[in-house]
């Protein structure tokens, strides 16, 4: 089912944790709300489940309007950052509770919702966990039953606040791709909520990324990555070479001395310029834009990473890039960088 | 965690560098860790005193809870049965404490429903909801606590009595509250109110509200999501609550000593007829009485070992 946000505007006391927010959902997708601690992401997320209510704005799920119901009557399915199952009742009696508490008229009967919970415990692998209680089971067992729990009621649509935040690395990787996979077989419309970028890029179709209670950009996994709509998204996401520069017309330069690179349309005065590591092509001395002393190289895998020190900088200025290993390269050594791809945007304040 | 990666590593260490003649750099970190570790542990633990003063301190703690707890135990005990078991019956089959023991029952039943349920209501809105006033309102929880019980029955004769606030409206309108079941139920209520939403009030913020967030997310209604969710995970913090309001008012002598009036034979409760027959001398029904609330306090002293039992077990399983 589609989600409709327009204009929410949630305030706790003067802070605006969500500030004008408008994002359109499509059906079946599997969108990311990515953003730092204190975005507004998970207060979003409430705000459509029906846990938290907006100071103005609109909801619409599936076109018509969300905010006139309460959480009971949306049919949303909601896992919780620290799953919140219910401690006294068994594996089984926690995937079968939306289905017991549904009204008389419609209840199944006991054989149905027997079957229908055994069939959501295969679907997540934890058939064999049924009689037990939720303080017997892995984080990442949690997880999935209360995975189980949310997909019991048939929701229109499935929101995961932080799912995998609690898990260590490993299960979280493990569980990424099988909620990947899982979107794929059952395609419900979802949202999840996450700090890590690396989980927004690699499960989501679409990133939606969040500063301060303000989208910054919406786009799918490339588009964030690739060309980043505002120096916040850049320098969130995937690591940057950022090195202040002032821009005068089409001329940018770097303490005082002119970089060899067009501006590519930034409004002259203070700037900054980003850079991928990646994308810092290296060369013999006197042939890019900046020059630099190799400090110190790290080699592993496909890539060396190498720390330089930029000259006219008096060493102060010292960045990573990540260089391929055709060449190796020798801590002393005298570089050229030229940037292949970079973006300059205004400085703020 | 951390810890426990920094003691294998020193044990590795160990391992490689004690043989070692030459003292390396890296060598008597390790070697002060052998000598520091294992012949203190092996002399004494710091924790545990010499034999003779352990001796001393135990002797003291059994001495002190006999003269002070088990002693007068016995004694209320032995003075019941003094005059033997059939005294004992007869003193308890007595009409005035046959209707003492049904009117502290009665007075029980009451104030315990009636805390039970506000007890979960201020303890449901203390630990599940913002508002301004809430400190306030824990303060107030706790003002009988630390009232004198005396002070609490009198509140209830300056507002209800002949020359009270409401006396005259009552007197006119033929309402008995005072030297009467309401009054002193009243008085009862207000001495045990604390018991059941101090017992629920750490526990229920412990739990938090995602639970019930969960159960509405799953279309449970407000009824279901108490019945089903909030009430099982309270219920040993409930019961234990319930007990301890539950031997306080059957036990009541201050507050309810104060607004009863002492009509024999209709507003006495046990504690007040034991003080009755005392001074008039009757010993034997007196103690008998006593000994019902002993035994009751000896029963809830039990329910209470096995309920915090319990409610131990409630609250430690969802460490993660």
């Amino acid at each position: 089912m589609a989600i409709e946000v327009t204009n929410i505007v949630k305030k706790f006391g003067s802070f605006a944790a969500l500030d004008n927010v408008d994002l359109k959902v499509a059906d079946g997708e599997l969108l990311a709300l990515l953003g730092p601690s204190g975005s507004g992401k998970t207060t979003l997320l409430r705000i459509i489940a029906g846990l938290d209510w907006p100071d103005s704005g609109e909801v619409a799920i599936d076109g018509e309007n969300a905010l006139s119901r309460g959480a009971s009557e949306r049919q949303v399915g909601f896992v919780f950052q620290h799953y919140a199952l219910f401690r006294h009742m068994t594996v089984f009696e926690n995937v079968a509770f939306g289905l017991r508490v549904q009204p008389r008229a419609i209840r199944k009967d006991e054989a149905t919702i027997r079957a229908r919970v055994k069939n959501l415990l295969d679907l997540v692998q934890l058939d064999w966990l049924a009689n037990r209680y939720p303080s017997q089971l892995s984080g990442g067992q949690r997880q999935r039953i209360a995975l189980a729990r949310a997909l019991a009621i048939e929701p229109r649509i499935l929101l995961l606040d932080e799912p995998f935040g609690a898990l260590d690395a490993k299960v979280r990787k493990e569980l990424r791709q099988w909620l990947r996979s899982l979107h794929n077989e059952i395609h419900v419309t979802s949202i999840f909520v996450t700090h890590d970028q690396e989980e927004a890029l690699e499960v989501a179709n679409r990133v939606v990324v969040m500063d301060k209670g303000r989208i910054e950009q919406i786009g799918s996994p490339g588009e964030v990555y690739d060309n980043p709509a505002t120096a916040f998204v850049h320098g969130f996401i995937g690591e940057s070479i950022v090195l202040p520069v002032d821009v005068a017309g089409d001329a940018v330069q770097l303490d005082g001395r002119p970089l060899n690179i067009p501006a590519l349309g930034a409004a002259s005065g203070a700037a900054k310029l980003f850079v991928r590591r990646h994308d810092m092509a290296v060369g013999p001395a006197g042939t890019g834009a900046l020059e630099g002393a190799i400090r110190h190289v790290r080699s592993f895998g496909p890539i060396q990473r190498a720390e330089v020190a930029l000259a006219g900088t008096e060493g102060k200025t010292v960045i990573e890039i990540d260089a391929p290993r055709d060449r190796e390269l020798q801590a002393g050594e005298i570089v050229s960088l030229q940037p292949r791809r970079y973006r300059i945007f205004a400085a703020q304040g | 965690m951390s810890m426990q990666t920094g003691l294998a590593t020193s044990t590795t260490q160990l391992r490689t560098y004690a043989p070692a003649t030459d003292v390396s750099v890296a060598a008597p970190a390790p070697r002060l860790e052998i000598a520091r570790a294992e012949p203190v542990a092996a002399r004494r633990n710091p924790r545990t005193e010499p034999g003779p003063v352990r001796l001393i301190i135990i002797a003291l703690a059994i001495a002190f809870l006999s003269i002070f707890v088990v002693l007068p135990l016995v004694v209320v005990f032995a003075s019941a049965f003094s005059k033997g078991i059939v005294a004992y019956f007869a003193a308890l089959a007595e009409p005035e404490a046959l209707a003492a023991i049904k009117l502290t029952l009665l007075i029980a039943a009451i104030s315990v429903t009636f805390n039970l349920v506000f007890g979960v209501v201020a303890a449901w809105a203390i630990s599940k909801f913002e508002f301004t006033g809430k400190t306030f309102l824990i303060t107030l929880i706790d003002l009988p606590f630390s009232v004198s019980p005396v002070i609490s029955g009198l509140v209830f004769v300056l507002l209800f009595g002949a020359q009270g606030y409401f006396g005259p409206w009552l007197q006119a309108h033929n309402v008995h509250i005072l030297f009467a079941v309401p009054g002193i139920a009243l008085a009862t209520i207000f001495v045990t109110f604390p018991f059941v939403a101090r017992a629920l009030i750490p526990l229920m913020q412990e739990q938090g509200t995602q639970e019930e967030e969960a159960a509405i997310s799953l279309g449970a209604s407000g009824l279901q999501t108490f019945f089903r969710v909030t009430l099982p995970n309270i219920k040993w913090g409930l019961l234990y609550g319930v007990l301890l309001c539950n031997a306080r008012a059957m036990g009541e002598f201050g507050a309810v000593s104060v607004v009863s009036g002492h009509i024999r034979g209709e507003t006495n409760t046990m504690p007040l007829l034991v003080e009755i027959l005392y001074n008039e001398y009757q010993f034997v029904a007196s103690f008998a009485i006593a000994s019902l609330l002993a035994m009751l306090a000896l029963i809830t002293l039990v329910a209470k070992t096995v309920l915090e039992r319990r409610l131990d077990e409630a609250e430690v399983p969802d460490g993660d």
